[in-house]
């Protein structure tokens, strides 16, 4: 099927505000009667709820938690980046794109990128006028910081809460908006199902968590902002309810899932400590700012750290990197960890662990200083672990972080699908093969208050559907496959939780399928999922029953569908045969180890068609095209 | 180690509810709280048993969603820190540990240690924010705000809405909670121009969910897992006097701010008391 991303002509500089005038306005007096449907109320679904609402559209706004405030998007600590150039150390629009498109390695689609740098900047305008309390200098003007992937300062911060600062920004507009009856709020309520009549997507299925009871929404749009899917792996740095039901459940109904092989490991989280572990908890890359990272020269080194002296320390991203050093980006930073690890170098428990030291930046900066700038990090790193960083270094591991890939969607967010958005995490549009920090709150924000705000107007100005009711047919079928669903998942009576099996599919997510990946290692998840998939459906067992709140049934449903995304995952490792950010190859490296994109083969987007559970899903290309960036070899050294 | 833990079971909002004891072995000191109950539960499930239904998401001690009683204290021993960021290594072996849902009645058990807070969301919907257009932001350094206030606005921000305050007062009081929105927002210049709305709004908000009166115990500051301060309480309550009291052009003005219903609500109930 042939993909048409909608680019608007033009020079890359005039194509926003182009399109912005292209694109159809709804009548006011009109708005009122359209409904649109937003599942998620992160920064995504949240801030376009909030603005679609404020707009005058009637919007149902659905999460699985108990309060829109919960979104995951809430976890995120370090920043938000934006081209204001406050520090007048030379940033711009231009050279926020570049480095977005560098960062992404060369991945992602222009426009789109272009895009994102432009309204960076009216997305701080936006939240300091809500209130968000960001980090400020003593001449009262906004405070930034540097991050990892950039030689200038543009992260703007709220001690190391951004993400939660953020959040609350948009869940206040989003509350303000329930108040004034322009949004509905629907709340422990889960998307399992989306309807879509005549090619269009239309509604959703949910389950009420309390009651247990199945219903369904209809409306004119369908907008999806439910986040990632690095939970495949089990463990990772999201919360234990991120899941991808939402994004599959549209997958599975025709929309293309781009690039899922592009996922980020985050190289500064607290090591695994055991078998038990329900998560893995990330230490903000901020850190990196002050803290350097280093394992001690010689394998099997079992000193203390503070016995190791300056000559038997190796700094080895400071050593491979001198010019962005413990700056260097995301993909990069946990790759070397990886391999220090696997030469034995590693430190703590299991010698999967380096060293993130601020002994430097305290003698630098002194306590107060560095308390002001990571006190609270500091402080979590001690309750998990037990240790004070104020006196013995961090001790880190890369995890799964975030997910590049998603939904397939256009320049104006929509899918294949007519009718379904798709914004933030979920969709797999700006960050290429790699994100650099702080720019998930960025795209979430972006897309939320800006984009979809006035695409989703486009399409339903555009009109050509007729209103239905949640008596049409479709609907009636949606519901059905989804109670039936349900009476399989309680019907196995085995003997392990779902939790269990998701542990199980994670370990071979993980080894096969993690930081690096070989045909070898693909081609064996691809032959062990759909028997952990089988044994699954054999072996699971769900307590209780449907019409009650039901945790074990809410989470089968997720890992259910976990169990085919990773399927979907490994064939898009395997047939990227090179290696590109989040995507590494072992087979695929220049000399010296660093990823070797295969550009003349792979400069495009791989979109995949569900064809059916355990059958070869279809690959459609939008080949990426490149006019104001020259390709180049990233170099970070 | 090993606990044993008195679970509050209910099994929906019309069960009468009663403890139920478990015994968890073999538990390790770095496990969380919620890990080791996840434990439990996947033993329970082996056994075909109903598992434990508790709240959690982030885990991480930022989004809020987790939080019980475990021995009277709101999300456990540990000061500054939620039930999910609480390691097994605060508690000894053959501990026995009580735990519970949050008490209030504006707060409905639901299932277990899961209750319905959805009353915090109404009292934020009352008027916690700036009515601000999206995209009609003036240029973000037109607005200057000192250091010291942007501190102060942060860390009253920094409430995570987890309930604790509430479950642990005596009066179930929401007023941490309430006071620390408004807070927030008074300190910073977005928030003067319906500061004395808002502070009236969210308090009636309060009282018409059935929250009770503040009488300063601070037992909430006490379990507050975001270190929220006493002090936005004092603040709600000057804003509060301020905004009833400020004269009849500024009472005219406030309450044309607000929706018709929160002005009517907050002259119905009864005035707040003042406690000796």
């Amino acid at each position: 099927m042939p993909l048409d991303a909608h680019i608007p002509s033009g020079p890359i500089e005039q194509k926003w505000q182009k399109n912005k005038f292209d694109l159809k306005l709804v009548n006011p007096a009109n708005k009122r009667k359209y409904r649109i449907i937003v599942v998620g109320t992160g920064l995504a679904g949240g801030a376009a709820a909030a603005t679609l609402g404020e707009l005058g559209y009637e919007v149902l706004n659905f999460c699985f938690q108990d309060t829109p405030r919960r979104a995951h998007s809430i976890a995120a600590q370090g920043g938000i980046n934006a081209a204001k150039n406050y520090q007048g150390d030379g940033d711009s629009v231009q050279r926020l794109f570049y480095d977005t498109i560098k960062g992404g390695d060369f991945r992602a689609r222009e426009a789109n990128v272009y895009r994102l740098a432009e309204v960076s900047a009216n997305i701080i305008d936006q939240c300091v006028a809500q209130g968000v309390p960001f980090a400020r200098e003593y001449g009262g003007a906004l405070s930034n910081r540097s991050f990892g992937g950039a030689l200038v300062s543009r992260t703007f911060y709220a001690r190391g809460q951004t993400g939660q600062q953020l959040l609350l920004g948009a869940y206040q507009a989003l509350q303000r908006q329930v108040a004034a009856g322009t949004v509905k709020q629907f709340v422990r309520t889960e998307m399992l199902e989306l309807i879509v009549v005549e090619g269009r997507a239309r509604g959703i299925v949910v389950r009420d968590l309390v009651t247990g009871k199945i219903s369904s929404y209809v409306g004119d749009a369908v907008v999806l902002g439910t986040g990632g899917y690095g939970n495949v792996f089990y463990l990772s740095t999201n919360a234990k309810g991120s899941n991808a039901t939402a994004i599959w459940r549209a997958h599975r109904k025709g929309a293309f899932f781009a690039n899922p092989c592009y996922t980020q490991i985050h190289p500064t989280c607290i090591p695994k400590s055991g078998e038990y572990q329900s998560k893995l908890t990330l230490m903000s890359e901020s850190l990196r700012n002050d803290g350097r990272v280093w394992v001690p020269k010689s394998a099997g080194d079992k000193r203390s750290p503070d016995q190791i002296p300056e000559s038997d320390r190796d700094y080895y991203l400071e050593r491979i990197y001198p010019t962005y050093g413990n700056l260097a980006p995301r993909d990069i930073s946990s790759r070397q960890a990886k391999n220090v690890c696997d030469e034995g170098r590693g430190v703590g428990p299991g010698g999967l662990g380096v060293y993130l030291d601020f002994r430097d930046a305290f003698k630098r900066l002194g306590r107060k200083v560095m308390d002001e700038r990571y006190g609270n990090l500091f402080e979590m790193y001690e309750r998990i672990t037990g240790e004070d960083p104020h006196d013995v270094p961090m001790r880190i591991y890369p995890a799964v972080h975030y997910t590049m890939g998603g939904l397939w969607v256009d320049y104006n967010l929509m899918s294949n699908l007519p009718g379904l958005f798709v914004g933030g995490e979920a969709n797999f549009s700006d960050h290429g093969a790699n994100r650099l920090g702080a720019s998930a709150l960025m795209q979430g924000l972006a897309d939320g208050y800006f984009v979809l705000p006035a695409t989703v107007g486009d399409y339903l100005a555009r009109g050509g559907f007729a209103k239905i009711d949640t008596s049409h047919p479709a609907v009636r079928d949606a519901e059905r496959e989804v109670n039936e669903r349900t009476k399989q998942l309680m019907s196995i009576g085995g003997k392990k939780s779902a939790d269990q099996l998701h542990r199980e599919l994670g370990n071979v997510m993980w080894t096969d399928c993690g930081m690096a990946r070989t045909k070898e290692s693909l081609t064996h998840a691809l032959s062990v999922i759909p028997e952990l998939r089988e044994k699954f459906y054999r072996e699971l067992r769900v307590t209780g029953s449907g019409a009650e709140l039901n945790q074990q049934l809410e989470q089968a449903g997720r890992v259910a569908d976990f169990f085919e995304l990773a399927e979907l995952l490994c064939y898009d490792a395997l047939q990227r045969n090179e290696s590109c950010g989040g995507h590494f190859r072992v087979e695929y490296q220049t000399p010296d180890g660093e990823a070797q994109r295969n550009d003349a083969e792979y400069a495009y987007v791989a979109a995949w068609e569900f064809k059916g559970v355990g059958a070869t899903p279809v690959l459609n290309k939008e080949p990426l095209v490149f006019e104001n960036i020259h390709l180049a070899q990233r170099s970070y050294k | 180690m090993r606990i044993t833990l008195d679970i509050w079971r209910q099994k929906n909002p019309r069960d009468p509810g009663r403890f139920e004891r478990f015994e968890v072995p073999n538990i390790n000191e770095h496990m969380s709280f919620l890990e080791m109950l996840d434990v439990l539960n996947q033993q329970l499930v082996s056994e075909g048993k109903e598992p434990v239904a508790f709240d959690s998401d982030c885990r991480e001690g930022i989004c809020g969603m987790c939080g019980f009683l475990i021995n009277g204290e709101a999300h456990g021993p540990l000061r500054n820190a939620t039930v999910c960021q609480t390691h097994m290594r605060h508690f000894k072996d053959g501990d026995v540990l009580r735990l519970e849902p949050w008490r209030a009645a504006a707060f409905p058990v639901l299932r277990d240690l899961i209750v319905d807070r959805s009353a915090l969301d109404r009292i934020i919907a009352s008027g916690g924010y700036t009515s601000t257009r999206t995209g009609s932001a003036a240029e973000a350094n037109q607005i200057l705000v000192s250091k010291p206030y942007a501190d102060k606005a942060m860390e009253a921000a920094a409430c995570i809405g987890c309930g604790a305050c509430v479950a642990s007062c005596p009066n179930a009081a929401a007023a941490l909670f309430t006071g620390a929105k408004i807070a927030h927002l008074a300190h910073l210049p977005q928030g003067q121009p319906e500061r004395m709305a808002r502070a009236l709004s969210m308090t009636s908000q309060a009282h018409a969910e059935g929250f009770g009166h503040c009488t300063t115990i601070g037992e909430c500051e006490a379990v507050c897992p975001a270190g929220i301060k006493l002090e936005v309480i004092s603040m709600m309550n000057k804003d509060v006097i301020k905004a009833t009291l400020g004269g009849r052009a500024s009472e005219m003005q406030t309450l044309a701010a607000l929706p018709p219903s929160a002005a009517m609500r907050f002259f119905e109930s009864e005035p707040p008391k003042k406690e000796q």
